[in-house]
């Protein structure tokens, strides 16, 4: 018995083919796409509709690493939060911190010393090129470039090493405190800054030369998820995403925390707004925050790094604590539960640009010791409700494209 | 020189004239603007075409243990313009109903003035039980489908017991 093969039914091109196109829906195939998946880097999921190889609709789905960040930001003080902010966006915990504490700061309204803007804006960067050097090398990977992504990969573990050396862990730094940071910058951090410094340039035009004019890379990630200047800005695109799509906007110029307003730098942007674009202004941007990170350190002020013990905003260090009475007052009533710091009972929302766009927090104060709600405005959730719209009428190749360069951190996305 | 946000002074004077006083406050250079529920969609349209063309957030906080509080729920629209980097917070209050029949609050979309509230007003559903009307796809975001509860609700507890009921018991014989 011969079985007959499926009727072939015409893609739709015209007037004259539209009933078959209804018909067409049937043979439509839905791909499950993760959550498990090496591609996806983390845990999200795709129901991709396919048309042969051709991505006909995409349908995102989140959750998977949903852990209730907000939830517990209720219910750990200012100081104990920051933990959890390090496993948000763990490419670069270090932002996380800066822009967590950023936040509380401007609830609590406590103005930092100059060395501690310098030290923050130094650390944030060094963050911006390590989440910059995975987002793209993962690119490269996903595209068949595995050399370029050890290259990254190794730069990154300098950086892990330069933290670890600040302030003991590489990874999950919790680096910052309210009115300040856990540990000052020693000559030997500073010295291994300067020689990430001389090296990493040498580095990156490798990687450059890798890649950047690369035949296969450019063909797999030119003119793939295209968004539009208009699109960017009303999805709600931040950071890189939205800067590749011709959205002059970065908060280090447009709102300069921190000590931005020192630095010259420029603001990365490209216009085309198609993956090559995103990777090209992430490259821009790793030699903008090398420039940042070399006037800092050139200009780092001297001083105390942490507010003072008069205003009460900050833990005193340990020596202080131990030899002044000051010191041990204020780190008792830090300390105490009905003492602490001052918090109104106000909302306030303190954004910094994180690597991947705005990452801001949305705290309400209630004068206990703990925020009353944090909310977390993560950028990569816009970015991941973008995809269906980055993909479709591409092919299930440029899935893997699209997805790496929106650069989407699902325990960031879920919290 | 820390910075200063430019003033919204106009934007103001240009709402006020459209729809007479509404209440707006400031905190560490942060305006906000509380809206009534009933004319939330049009300020928000108007601002909108007043520039406010990137819409960075929808929130909201669950007031029931907040001293002094006069509504249960207060939802978070953080709007900036690209332009002249202007920030507005605008609160909209909302209660939950007074009658049983009814179904839980419910506000009005901002998903065809905004594409960047789709996934926003979604997870508000999802965390705190507040329904946009008009939403094209209100379904839970970051919870599983069955989920009963709205987690960022204050009733809601930290720890605990449940939940499991939500899910099927699969037996040896059917897994």
């Amino acid at each position: 018995m011969s079985i007959a093969p499926p009727p072939r039914v015409p893609l739709a091109s015209g007037p004259a083919a539209a009933p078959a196109a209804e018909r067409s829906e049937d043979y439509l195939w839905t791909l499950n796409f993760g959550p498990q998946h090496p591609a996806t880097h983390t845990t999200l999921r795709l129901v991709l509709k396919l048309e042969g190889e051709r991505v006909v609709d995409a349908m995102p789905e989140m959750g998977y690493l949903h852990s209730g960040f907000e939830k517990i930001g209720e219910h750990l003080t200012f100081n104990q939060y920051v933990t959890v902010t390090d496993r948000m966006n763990y490419i670069s915990p270090m932002a996380n911190n800066v822009a967590w504490h950023h936040a509380v700061e401007k609830l609590l309204g406590i103005e930092l010393t100059p060395r501690c803007r310098y030290i923050r804006t130094i650390i944030t960067e060094l963050a911006r090129i390590s989440d910059h050097l995975l987002c793209n090398g993962a690119v490269g990977l996903d595209t068949g470039a595995f050399t370029f992504f050890l290259y990254g990969f190794y730069q990154r573990e300098v950086i892990y090493d330069i933290f670890e050396t600040l302030c003991g862990a590489r990874f999950t730094n919790s680096y910052t405190r309210v009115g300040g940071v856990s540990q000052d910058f020693t000559p030997l951090v500073i010295e291994k800054i300067r020689t990430f410094l001389k090296t990493f340039p040498k580095t990156l035009a490798d990687m450059e030369r890798l890649l950047t004019r690369n035949r296969i890379f450019v063909d797999r990630t030119k003119g793939v998820g295209v968004l539009s200047r208009e699109e960017a800005i009303n999805c709600g695109a931040t950071g890189p995403v939205a800067r590749a799509s011709g959205v002059a906007r970065d908060l280090r110029k447009d709102e300069p925390y921190l000590a931005y307003a020192d630095f010259d730098f420029q603001v990365c942007c490209a216009s085309a707004g198609d993956c090559y674009a995103r990777y090209l202004v992430r490259m821009a941007e790793m030699r903008e925050s090398l420039r940042i990170v070399a006037q800092a350190l050139d200009n780092l002020p001297e001083g105390p790094v942490n507010v003072g013990i008069d205003q009460r905003a900050a833990l005193p260090t340990k020596r202080q604590v131990y030899s002044t009475i000051e010191g041990t007052i204020s780190h008792f009533e830090l300390s105490m539960s009905n003492r602490g710091f001052e918090v109104p009972c106000a909302e306030s929302y303190g954004a910094i640009e994180a690597p991947n766009g705005e990452l801001g927090f949305y705290l309400v104060g209630d004068g206990g010791e703990c925020a009353y709600r944090a909310r977390c405005r993560p950028p990569s959730v816009s970015h991941f409700s973008l995809f269906p719209r980055l993909i479709r009428g591409h092919t299930l190749s440029d899935v893997v494209a699209v997805l790496g360069s929106l650069n989407i951190i699902a325990a960031e996305l879920d919290r | 020189m820390p910075y200063v946000p430019p003033a919204v002074d106009d934007v103001l004077a240009a709402v006020t004239g459209r729809f007479g006083g509404l209440e707006s406050g400031r905190f560490r250079d942060q305006t906000s603007l509380t809206v009534p529920e009933s004319q939330s969609l049009e300020v928000l349209a108007f601002l909108k075409e007043l520039g406010f063309d990137l819409l960075i957030d929808v929130t909201c906080v669950d007031y029931l243990e907040y001293r002094g509080a006069k509504h249960r729920y207060g939802l978070v629209y953080l709007l900036t313009s690209t332009t002249t980097n202007q920030r507005l917070t605008v609160r909209v209050f909302v209660d939950d109903p007074t009658s049983p029949d009814e179904a839980g609050p419910t506000v009005r979309s901002v998903v065809p003035l905004w594409q960047a509230a789709d996934w926003l007003e979604r997870e508000v559903w999802d965390m705190f039980g507040i329904r946009f009307a008009g939403h094209p796809d209100l379904r839970r975001l970051v919870m599983p489908e069955e989920f009963t509860a709205h987690p960022l609700r204050k009733d809601y507890p930290l720890q605990g017991r449940g939940e499991r009921h939500n899910f099927p018991v699969i037996s040896r014989d059917h897994s």
